[in-house]
């Protein structure tokens, strides 16, 4: 059988998930509705823009990997109202993992966590992650104490995994066994600030 | 130490309209974190590690609130690469840092940070305000709370061992 990944940085690489990752979490926010989104650095934030554009209540990191997860707490806090959802990749939330703990312990019903996880570190030339070497991301957010959990390998899961994010009554996560693969990037401004004015204007009437 | 400057820095941040404690346990906090946690018109969260508060900060802007960061300087080594958030993003940010290697340490253990603390901030952009005596609080957190959400600079406010005490060993 050929690599489907012949010719780009990911040739060669496999991983244990199967799911195309630009549909699963396309699939996924498309259940979710009037949302606020909080988008990883790197392949997660491709996925996002992907799905729902480049869209004004989406905050996108080009940087300071480790930080999507506090920063969706955070938000989920100041906006009781509105569902925020953390779009993450596996080498991220591996770098801030104690994280699940502080959001479990928090619990706020208004706060979805999707760790796209890949196995691999895309943006540095796809090195394994732990999560290809029997890290288990789901086990740890359950460890730390988030009651509402799922781990995706199958399209036919996906629905039960969105309906979870949307309703359930406390802080939930979901874990999205994907194939390695490089998508086509996506490109946005770089400009945080930018962004950040953006997305308050949108949400708050003023930057 | 006294529990009268501690309630004041209380009263001010809530009068500033901060409403997101964000904090590792910490004696020289103990007044704050405590009456934040007893404080139902606040969300008071215990971090894992200090660098989880400055992403809760920048996300407590993106949604309209006000949020402060209460961590001991050893904590600010754990800030640093998040701080780039903070400055990419140009996000008010309000930290309380209680100091140890500083005025009568009896810990060797802590020096390296505890002296490094300060130069890391300003290497970071972060500007420091610090306090060592009791009738320097109202007007220096008064200062800070301007300063980080009216003129949106990262602000620490360093509270010297002259003024919480030195831990006893």
């Amino acid at each position: 059988m050929t690599d489907p990944n012949k010719g780009t940085r990911a040739e060669g690489k496999t991983a244990t998930g199967h799911l195309d990752r630009r549909v699963a979490v396309k699939k996924l926010l498309d259940m979710q509705g009037d949302v606020l989104i909080v988008a990883g650095l790197a392949g997660a934030k491709g996925d996002v823009v992907a799905a729902v554009g480049d869209d004004p209540r989406v905050f996108g990191f080009g940087g300071a990997m480790g930080a999507a997860a506090s920063m969706g707490l955070g938000l989920a806090l100041a906006q009781p109202q509105k569902r925020v959802i953390v779009v993450t990749g596996d080498g991220e939330l591996l770098m801030n993992v104690g994280t699940l703990a502080t959001i479990a312990v928090a619990n706020p019903a208004n706060l979805g966590i999707i760790c796209v996880d890949n196995e691999h570190y895309g943006e540095t030339g796809f090195q394994r992650s732990h999560t290809g070497l029997g890290t288990d991301l789901a086990v740890m957010a359950q460890g730390g104490g988030i009651g509402a959990v799922r781990t995706v390998r199958e399209m036919a899961e996906l629905d039960d995994a969105g309906e979870m994010l949307r309703n359930s009554n406390g802080a939930a996560f979901v874990l999205l066994k994907v194939t390695v693969d490089e998508p086509p990037k996506m490109r946005t401004v770089w400009d945080a600030s930018w962004h950040k004015n953006r997305f308050r204007e949108a949400l708050l009437g003023h930057p | 130490m006294s529990t009268e400057w501690p309630e004041v820095i209380y009263g001010l941040l809530r009068k500033g309209g901060v409403d997101q404690f964000a904090y590792v346990p910490d004696a020289g906090h103990d007044h704050l974190i405590k009456r934040s946690i007893a404080d139902p018109e606040v969300h008071s969260i215990a971090l894992t590690t200090e660098e989880e508060g400055v992403g809760m900060l920048a996300g407590a802007h993106l949604g309209g609130s006000r949020s402060v960061l209460l961590m001991q300087s050893s904590g600010v080594g754990n800030c640093i690469n998040l701080l780039s958030l903070i400055r990419a993003g140009r996000f008010p940010f309000l930290t309380l840092v209680s100091m140890r290697g500083d005025f009568g340490e009896g810990n060797p253990w802590q020096i390296p940070m505890g002296q490094s603390t300060q130069p890391v901030l300003e290497a970071c952009d972060v500007t420091c305000l610090r306090i060592d005596n009791p009738e320097e609080v109202a007007s220096t957190i008064s200062a800070a709370l301007t300063m980080a959400f009216q003129n949106e600079m990262p602000i620490a406010v360093l509270l010297g061992q002259r003024l919480l005490g030195a831990k006893k060993f």
